[in-house]
């Protein structure tokens, strides 16, 4: 397309920024051109130098917001493929627990939150607790399917040379479900900053969801942006970082026939 | 021939229960040590069934099943299977994917760290039997279907079995390459004396590779004819154009459309 191909411009990989600067140009136009006003919608540069002002703030504030999101997901990390083990072991124990999870999947998060504050107090514990149980569920899940989607045949062949349930589980089960478990963690860690930054809104003195809260009150919707546009970076960020771990774990799953 | 590997007598086969579905009904045969074995009839006639009778991963409700001379209770590891859909491992490569079941089968499971290197010559040897030497290190998704299949059957005899159990195991293959794998599963046959049993719906396959062809009803299946494959070993493939190989086979049709308008 563009005039010097040959060796030209990679546009494939510099579509993201391109895009994302796009993006960024169109907005503080617009707002310039419409002349909106800043409490409604400040323009890019505008977030930018709130950015600027009030960073030992939102860079405090952030790390607080990226520490209680990482504890609950490493938390949810843990439990979710313990019990994704546990519930693709046995489908007695699928059975059971099922409805018992979609039920409390289903619960919106946030209405726990005040139970976690009379339990723990506010702050802390209660942002990694909704990070933890908001996360833990697309874990489970993935892992169970990995593991109750073993090919029959597989299992024939392995029982017939008289594998336990543990060498099947060891050898297939296991390795088989890994694929979705790296999977399920990009869907989770997006979900665990949705999990803390409620906590934070709702009941806590720090991080980036009480920041925002406060600088709303105040009417100073530049912070406002500034805590989003932070947490937007911190979430591509692990998301990358997810994404990068899955590629190098995992790297057999994404070459095509998997499974036939 | 020597004493019957495989004898099943007066089996029945009811899935699910007491009014389930009968998947074989008064199933009797019986197979001798190094012999080769096909098994056809019309589909849903309970080959599949007899498979896993035969590998102990079904016990039968009534009637007798016995392997190697013991009356078969549980999963008998003297077996190997291979089915149509090869089911690689695709995070192990293939040298690995055959030597899983040393890592399972109890008496070499024990033996294989130690003896890692004969194993590997041995699996080497078996892929080149095969025709798939110098492909031990690659992964299966780097392998067309027909190479997954034949690496599928040196998974099938890495550990020796006395008796192989194959699935149509050509079925999803082009008519090329199933014909060069009959090749490949009749040398293994003749060079390894292992006794065979093979369960297909292609007549030429059955006629081709067996000593005798037993005919399934359709469900409940149970065995209408056992016929004696008259031809020669070693066949050649030019024997498929011989018109005593297509009477054969034309017999063998015959037998099955009429299974499959009775019952």
């Amino acid at each position: 397309m563009s005039a010097g191909t040959g060796r030209g411009f990679n546009w494939l990989n510099a579509a993201p920024w391109v895009y994302t600067i796009g993006l960024f140009v169109i907005w503080e136009v617009s707002v310039r051109a419409f002349g909106i006003a800043q409490y409604i919608l400040p323009a890019p540069s505008v977030i930018l130098n709130a950015i600027v002002e009030f960073w030992p703030a939102i860079w405090k504030n952030s790390l607080q917001t990226l520490y209680t999101t990482t504890v609950g997901f490493l938390l949810a990390v843990v439990g979710g493929l313990a019990l994704g083990l546990l519930v693709g072991w046995s489908k007695t124990i699928y059975a059971g627990l099922y409805p018992i999870m979609v039920g409390f999947n289903a619960i919106p998060k946030v209405a726990i939150v005040p139970i976690l504050v009379i339990w723990f107090g506010i702050g802390t514990i209660p942002a990694v607790l909704t990070a933890f149980l908001i996360s833990f569920f697309p874990i489970v899940v993935n892992v169970a399917t990995g593991l109750a989607t073993i090919e029959p045949e597989t299992e024939d062949v392995l029982r017939a040379l008289g594998a336990k349930k543990m060498d099947i589980m060891l050898k297939v089960g296991i390795p088989r479900s890994m694929p979705y478990f790296f999977g399920s963690l990009k869907v989770a860690i997006t979900l665990a900053f949705v999990g803390s930054v409620v906590s934070e809104t709702v009941a806590s003195n720090t991080g980036l969801g009480q920041m925002m809260s406060a600088a709303q009150s105040q009417f100073n919707v530049p912070l406002v942006f500034a805590g989003l546009i932070m947490l937007a970076v911190e979430g591509i960020a692990m998301y990358a970082l997810m994404a990068w771990i899955e590629r190098r774990t995992t790297g057999w799953a994404h070459r095509g026939q998997m499974a036939q | 021939m020597a004493y019957p590997l495989v004898t099943i007598s007066n089996v029945d086969m009811r899935y699910g229960g007491a009014e389930g579905i009968l998947a074989v009904k008064d199933l009797t045969l019986s197979v001798a040590k190094g012999e080769f074995a096909a098994v056809v009839g019309p589909s849903g006639c309970g080959k599949s069934t007899l498979m896993k009778l035969v590998t102990g991963l079904h016990i039968p409700q009534s009637g007798v099943v016995m392997v190697a001379g013991e009356r078969v209770t549980r999963p008998v590891s003297i077996v190997g299977m291979a089915f149509q859909n090869p089911t690689m491992l695709p995070w192990r490569t293939t040298l690995d994917n055959i030597l899983l079941p040393l890592e399972i089968v109890e008496r070499h499971r024990k033996r294989l760290r130690a003896n890692k290197a004969e194993y590997v010559a041995k699996a080497e040897k078996l892929l080149e039997t095969v025709g798939l030497k110098g492909f031990g290190s690659k992964f299966p998704w780097q392998l067309s279907g027909g190479m997954q299949q034949r690496a599928n059957l040196c998974r099938a005899l890495i550990h020796e079995p006395d008796l192989l159990m194959l699935d149509e195991p050509f079925g999803a293959l082009d008519s090329f390459t199933r014909e060069e794998l009959w090749c490949v599963i009749r040398d293994l046959h003749a060079a390894q004396g292992v006794t065979i049993v093979l369960v297909t719906h292609d007549l030429r396959e059955a006629a081709f590779l067996a000593d005798k062809v037993f005919v399934m009803s359709s469900r409940p299946g149970r065995i209408l004819q056992e016929r004696r494959v008259p031809f020669e070993r070693p066949r050649d493939l030019d024997i498929l154009y011989k018109p005593e190989f297509n009477d054969l086979v034309h017999e063998l049709r015959g037998a099955i459309a009429e299974a499959r308008i009775a019952v």
